[in-house]
């Protein structure tokens, strides 16, 4: 029926060729990442992986839906990876299960799936598990004993029984949430060595991750995936504020530099939010939307009850979008 | 002559594959007379024109056949002598596939033309000029078909400054207009000077895509010595011909959905249109004829310089046939053309050009999977609209939305559709909104008169109810004379005398 209407021709890549590009845009930082949390992080990936394409299955086969058209769109492969790559290496297996089973049922087709979901479904289950069980998702492994002499026997060990001995023994908290109770508690914070806490190395780790990320948006935007708009504006906006900040009172407040390389930025900068279907379409509204997530993260990492903010940054903002897109109409050709 | 270079890039647009060159290896071909030509009255947008023959009659070439009823209308010509065999309804190149009157003539083959009448313009003025045009038969020939008196007319009240030539031919695939200008540059340039005089026009500016150098080269030569008319080229995006689009790509000047370029001092003609008025005004000849590209999964593609009427399965017999054997053909071009109902149709003034489907253009397209807004419509819209908007509202017929996001300017180009990773016939949604908001409109417009009827008709009644209170009460006031209060006595009277009489009766009892 309607290949009988105009356009006859088309040239578009599929929405399974996107999402297949979004996770070659992934790999620089996945290898990064595995490079320095350990296996940890692929076992991760590949339970999420499994349990998004089984549960997307289940779902498609309840809704009546024709499961190989949608099972294979690849959308749900996206968001498991990019719920995975935010849960610490070192967490066991069924957080990621319970993480995912949340994520592709509930934020994503409880909502309608597929280009409805009013919030980003990795993000919902990111926040899920963190106000669920803060404590395995706020520790992470000490990026210093990196692959070659972390255990990978013991990684696994830990994911498939989670022993909280050796979790401790190899664990901490990390560097943003460290220096958030240090300040806390009013006592100084050394970036360099405090209380055996290696985050010199940390931000080693970090900005080579960060980069890896960064590498891959690079990627996405030159293949017209993404625009400029949401990360440029993004990382500049939590830039300026923490620089703001940062002036105001350096021994208070961390440098501009350390919030870029930390926690999850880059990959929130063009991963995260540079999701379509949750976030703003016009480009004026991406631009209030990426500065109101910076807004929000940085508030929350500084001032709020978590370390880290992005999750709840972006779900709040995802509430803003139809207002910001109704606000933020580009004029029509002709229209003064 | 000048080359404009400043080009005023527009949102969006598409850059396809032009397949123009396919066409563009042989001349334009004319065919020998058919042995019958099939002309549908209804070739242009206004009234069906007044039919002036009857079946039977002999007609010259160029005799008028049906004049134009009206001003918004165009006329029909004989395009050979030869006789009318028959006036009915036969099957149209419209995508609604339904028929529509025709005249069918069987030509003499003596091609004899009607004594022709050359226009002096000058001697005659421009006004009386344009009022013959009215009866020439010509339509703007890039596939709009709107009468062409009407645009060099319609000027009083906004002068026009710049006759602006669409030789921009953006569509894929289409080349008539291309083939035009480099085989006929010379009449082109005398047209364009003669309608640039008839609208008054201090200059010209021809807009060309960058992909016709051949085209380009002829006519900037031919107008090199012209002080008033020039030339700009612009870049090959689609949909760089849309009328409003190139007058932005020309001067910047956005003119809106409801707006017409003469409010700004511009008029447009396509290249082909400008031809045909200058063949009517200087060497008098109706508009018989048109070039039409025949192209696509075809053995030969080429232009030809068609009589109105031709069946077009001439067309395609005389260029070898299909090479894939499909039998679908499309009219216009692939982005906003349609597919032929039949291939049992003759060459009308809209068309420009018909192109023998590629398998892919019409192999079942891949399933619609849901919108995820990832916005690549809006990028690609020349109109600056939320395409992903007006498709959620569309489809949720959540029409006035629709309309509040300005559904109503979008020109259907196409582009959307042709860059929508899910695979979204966009387009056809808009369509279905536009549809549907007309018919309600519409149906709205008739119970709005309905209860206006209804509404005056409870007011005559409550005026008539109230006139006839008024009567009645006049009456009673007239009846009060003592003639009338005498006779009620005498009734009285009687009454009682009788009621006496009962009375009196029971007691004899």
């Amino acid at each position: 029926m309607f290949n009988q209407q105009s356009p006859f021709v088309q040239k578009a890549p599929t929405v399974t060729l996107v999402m297949m590009l979004v996770m070659f845009a992934l790999l620089p930082g996945v290898l990064a990442y595995i490079f320095f949390f350990g296996i940890g992080v692929l076992l991760n990936l590949t339970i999420a992986i499994i349990t998004a394409l089984i549960s997307e299955y289940f779902v498609l086969k309840i809704r009546n839906l024709p499961v190989k058209l949608f099972i294979t769109d690849g959308s749900a492969v996206v968001a498991a990876s990019l719920l995975a790559l935010s849960i610490p290496s070192i967490a066991p297996w069924w957080i990621i299960v319970i993480g995912t089973l949340f994520t592709i049922i509930i934020a994503k087709h409880f909502y309608g799936g597929l280009g409805s979901n009013l919030f980003n479904p990795a993000m919902v289950g990111y926040a899920v598990l963190l106000i669920s069980f803060p404590a395995v998702m706020t520790k992470w492994p000490l990026p210093a004993s990196h692959l070659l002499d972390f255990n990978i026997a013991q990684q696994i060990q830990i994911f498939f029984y989670g022993t909280k001995e050796i979790i401790d023994s190899v664990s901490s908290a990390t560097p943003l949430d460290y220096i958030k109770t240090q300040i806390f508690l009013g006592k100084p914070f050394d970036l360099n060595f405090t209380n055996g806490m290696p985050i010199n190395s940390y931000f080693n780790a970090s900005i080579i991750i960060s980069l890896s990320f960064l590498l891959g948006g690079v990627f996405m935007w030159s293949k017209k995936i993404i625009t400029w708009h949401l990360p440029v504006t993004f990382l500049l906006s939590l830039a300026l504020i923490s620089a703001i900040f940062w002036l105001i009172d350096s021994s208070q407040y961390l440098s501009p530099f350390i919030h870029l390389f930390s926690g999850g930025t880059l990959l929130c900068a063009f991963f995260i939010i540079t999701d379509p279907v949750s976030g703003p379409t016009t480009p004026k509204g991406k631009i209030f939307f990426a500065f109101g997530v910076a807004l929000l993260v940085y508030l929350i990492r500084v001032f709020g009850g978590y370390p880290e903010g992005i999750a709840f940054a972006v779900i709040f903002m995802n509430i803003c979008v139809p207002l910001i897109d109704s606000l933020t109409q580009p004029k029509v050709f002709g229209h003064e | 002559m000048k080359l404009l270079d400043k080009i005023f890039k527009f949102n969006g647009g598409i850059q396809t594959n032009p397949k123009k060159d396919i066409s563009t290896k042989n001349s334009i071909k004319c065919l020998p007379i058919p042995s019958e030509l099939r002309l549908p009255l209804r070739q242009h947008i206004g009234n069906m024109p007044k039919l002036k023959v009857k079946v039977g009659d002999q007609v010259l070439k160029g005799e008028l056949i049906a004049e134009a009823d009206g001003n918004i209308s165009a006329a029909i010509h004989a395009p050979t002598s030869g006789k009318i065999k028959s006036v009915e309804k036969l099957l149209i190149p419209h995508p609604s596939g339904l028929p529509d009157f025709c005249v069918t003539l069987i030509p003499d083959n003596k091609d004899q033309w009607i004594k022709k009448a050359p226009v002096n313009w000058k001697k005659l003025g421009i006004e009386k000029t344009i009022k013959l045009l009215l009866n020439s038969g010509i339509v703007g020939l890039g596939g709009a078909a709107f009468p062409s008196h009407l645009k060099l007319g319609n000027n009083r009240n906004s002068p026009i400054n710049t006759l602006i030539i669409n030789a921009a031919e953006c569509e894929p695939y289409i080349t008539c207009d291309d083939m035009l200008m480099r085989e006929r540059g010379n009449d082109l340039i005398k047209g364009i000077k003669l309608v640039q005089s008839l609208l008054g026009a201090k200059q010209t500016i021809i807009g060309i895509e960058d992909n016709k150098p051949e085209a380009y080269k002829i006519i900037s030569d031919l107008i090199i010595k012209e002080s008033s008319v020039h030339i700009k080229v612009v870049p090959t995006i689609y949909p760089s011909g849309d009328a409003k689009r190139l007058i932005f790509l020309i001067n910047g000047i956005k003119i809106s959905k409801e707006k017409r370029s003469s409010e700004y001092g511009i008029q447009m003609f396509n290249v082909a249109t400008i031809v045909a008025i200058y063949r009517f005004i200087v060497h008098g000849e109706a508009s018989l004829s048109r070039i039409v590209t025949i192209t696509g999964n075809i053995k030969e593609p080429r232009n030809y310089e068609v009589l109105f009427g031709t069946p077009l399965q001439s067309l395609i017999q005389d260029t070898g046939g299909q090479k894939i054997r499909n039998n679908t053909f499309i009219m216009g071009g692939p982005m906003m053309g349609f597919k032929l109902p039949s291939i049992d149709v003759s060459v009308t003034k809209t068309m420009n050009c018909v192109i023998s489907a590629e398998p892919e253009m019409i192999e079942a397209k891949k399933e619609p999977l849901p919108c995820i807004r990832c916005a690549k419509c809006a990028e690609a819209c020349p109109v600056l609209l939320q395409p992903q908007e007006l498709f959620w509202f569309s489809k949720s017929d959540q029409f006035e939305k629709a309309q509040n996001y300005n559904l109503f300017d979008c020109i259907e180009c196409g582009c959307c559709s042709y860059v929508c990773p899910s695979n979204i016939p966009l387009v056809q949604f808009y369509r279905y909104a536009k549809s549907e908001i007309i018919a309600q409109s519409i149906a709205k417009e008739e119970a709005d008169i309905a209860r206006e009827r209804n509404d005056f008709r409870i007011l005559r009644l409550e005026r008539e109810k109230k006139e006839r209170a008024e009567r009645n009460a006049q009456r009673k006031a007239e009846n009060t004379s003592e003639e009338k209060s005498k006779l009620i006595e005498e009734k009285r009277a009687e009454i009682a005398a009788a009621m006496n009489r009962i009375k009196d009766n029971e007691k004899i009892k």
